[in-house]
């Protein structure tokens, strides 16, 4: 090992610490502004208040918890169908030989890049002529075969034995035996780190949603709080520091809660 | 037999094509095709127009504005966060007490909606009462409205991005760095290497493959990212903040002008294509995907 000196420890500690406070502080500025009265929003004083007023206003002021529903509705649409559909594309690139497979696969590749966020106004054609704009549904569709989750989950089926394979075909299992029996279980890791990805990629999604949307009923909670925060009505900078980490708190709660798992998740999702 | 495992890769690829073609490769297609004609307005149909469109672009100076923000934009935010991911990842990657809170600290904005943080931000940079404008008013300094004035409010967005990216990039780093060989670091110590020499000899090399793939993921989100933007200055004051996907939203669903729209839109996709293209073959002898 390379040896640290005092002064080395001491220089990585408070670059470090320096570092990770000037990070946290716009959170920290937020939960402040959140949890005291408006007249404290910029006023820093220990003895301030404690309230919750804040967030019972802004729970008031605007549909959250229809917001919510649509988000959460939103995410579990989107990931399950993006589980089932990728799972299935990815063990047929892992698996088989067949023609075509390489174009195929180069296809798949093409979306890492060219992702439906940006092509805008074709997608909005396309669901306005299928009758979607503004219904959940519709600011799902385009995600659900995604191209990084059949790149993935490939990635880990090839690296299941192809042994277990002919153990579970002489069996006589059949092909879709074998996926749901060997390759899903042993897949999971890799499912649960996409989902995580997934999970925190839709629920933060803005820009798609707020173009296809238009009401109520639909809208994520992105947007909701896009509109909710925009409206020149006089609400105070305490109610919408509110509303923002209503709206950030699930992931932040299971973040917090599942630091570790999350930020190994994250990392697997990562390495290819 | 062989023929039967082709049937049943095509059945098990077509649900995912059918969405994949239908909302990626299609409206791709699509869009460049649209570019060539002119937005239909009430009764006047769509005509073949070549490249008007694009010769429209050269014309345009919200256009031309727009390509110098996003160039100024990823100037600024792909190296700065890339550098910064780095510096976070070798902070966090030896363990000491209260390295979990830090590398809470640098990760947590990574989850938070890009929308709600640009509220937060705002907030930051109020004028008069934000948290900024009071260290200013503590040292004697005027007033500034960062978000609010042309001269500045490109780079206050830009440090959102900065700030939220960095702790996700951070990641790969650390996973990368995990991958470093504990015997290498013991024979450079035997060698008497110094931790600079160490870093940038063997350490920087070995995560080279991580750097890449990092660095095509900023050139994205550098003309991906722009939720903030709606926020905190809406391209403005005065397009000072223009970014090119943000100028496609206004372009295609504020003015309606959905060829002109898909001729921006394949500029970016132009743009994106060549990065990644780029990438290709850059990193085709150090990247091995397994």
């Amino acid at each position: 090992m390379i040896q640290d000196t005092p002064l080395d420890r001491f220089l990585i500690r408070s670059a470090g610490t320096l570092l990770g406070l000037l990070w946290i502080v716009p959170l920290a500025y937020a939960v402040w502004a959140a949890i005291h009265p408006p007249a404290f929003e910029a006023r820093f004083d220990v003895t301030a208040p404690l309230t919750l007023e804040n967030f019972i206003s802004a729970w008031d002021q605007a549909p959250f918890a229809r917001y919510f529903l649509n988000s959460i509705l939103l995410v579990g649409v989107i990931l399950s169908a993006q589980l089932i559909l990728c799972t299935l594309a990815a063990f047929a690139f892992a698996r088989l030989e067949f023609p075509g497979k390489s174009i195929l696969f180069a296809l798949i590749l093409m979306q890492l890049l060219v992702m439906p966020d940006i092509l805008l106004v074709e997608n909005y054609r396309t669901m306005r002529s299928l009758g979607l704009v503004d219904t959940i549904l519709a600011i799902g569709l385009p995600y659900f075969a995604s191209g990084f989750a059949i790149f993935l989950l490939r990635q880990t089926f090839m690296t299941i034995p192809k042994e277990l394979d002919e153990a579970a075909r002489i069996e006589g299992c059949s092909l879709l035996g074998l996926l749901w029996r060997v390759y899903v279980p042993l897949g999971k890791p890799a499912m649960l780190a996409f989902g995580l990805v997934s999970v925190s990629h839709h629920w933060n999604n803005f820009l798609w949603p707020l173009i296809i949307t238009n009401s109520v009923e639909t809208r994520p909670l992105t947007v909701g709080l896009s509109i909710f925060a925009t409206t020149d009505s006089g609400t105070s900078w305490a109610v919408i520091n509110a509303a923002t980490l209503m709206t950030s708190a699930p992931l932040l709660l299971g973040f917090f809660l599942f630091q570790r798992q999350f930020v190994q998740r994250f990392m697997r999702a990562g390495i290819k | 037999m062989i023929k039967r495992d082709w049937i049943y890769a095509w059945a098990l690829l077509l649900p995912a094509f059918v969405f994949l073609i239908t909302f990626t490769h299609l409206p791709a297609v699509q869009t460049l095709l649209n570019s060539f004609w002119t937005t239909p307005k009430g009764r006047r149909a769509s005509v073949f127009t070549g490249l008007g469109n694009y010769e429209q672009m050269l014309s345009d100076p919200v256009f031309i504005k727009a390509m110098v923000n996003s160039a100024i934009y990823a100037a600024i935010t792909i190296p700065t966060s890339i550098a910064l991911a780095l510096i976070m990842a070798l902070l966090v990657h030896r363990s000491f007490r209260g390295v979990g809170l830090l590398r809470m600290s640098f990760f947590t904005p990574t989850v938070l909606p890009l929308i709600a943080v640009a509220n937060i931000w705002l907030f930051f940079y109020a004028p008069g009462f934000g948290l900024i404008d009071q260290i200013r008013l503590f040292f004697g300094l005027p007033s500034a409205n960062y978000a609010g004035q042309p001269d500045t409010a490109l780079y206050s967005v830009a440090a959102v991005t900065i700030w939220k990216e960095a702790g996700f990039f951070m990641i790969f780093f650390l996973a990368a760095l995990q991958t470093v060989p504990e015997t290498l670091r013991e024979a450079a110590a035997i060698e008497g290497c110094s931790r600079w020499t160490f870093f940038r000899r063997v350490t920087l090399p070995l995560i080279m493959p991580t750097t890449l793939f990092v660095s095509v993921n900023a050139v994205i989100n550098a003309f991906r990212l722009v939720d903030h933007v709606f926020v905190m200055t809406k391209g403005g004051p005065d397009n000072a903040s223009m970014l090119l996907l943000y100028y496609i939203y206004e372009t295609g669903f504020r003015f309606w002008d959905t060829a002109y729209a898909a001729a921006l839109t394949v500029v970016l996709i132009a743009i994106i294509g060549i990065v990644g293209i780029g990438q290709f073959f850059l990193a085709d002898k150090r990247v091995h995907y397994k």
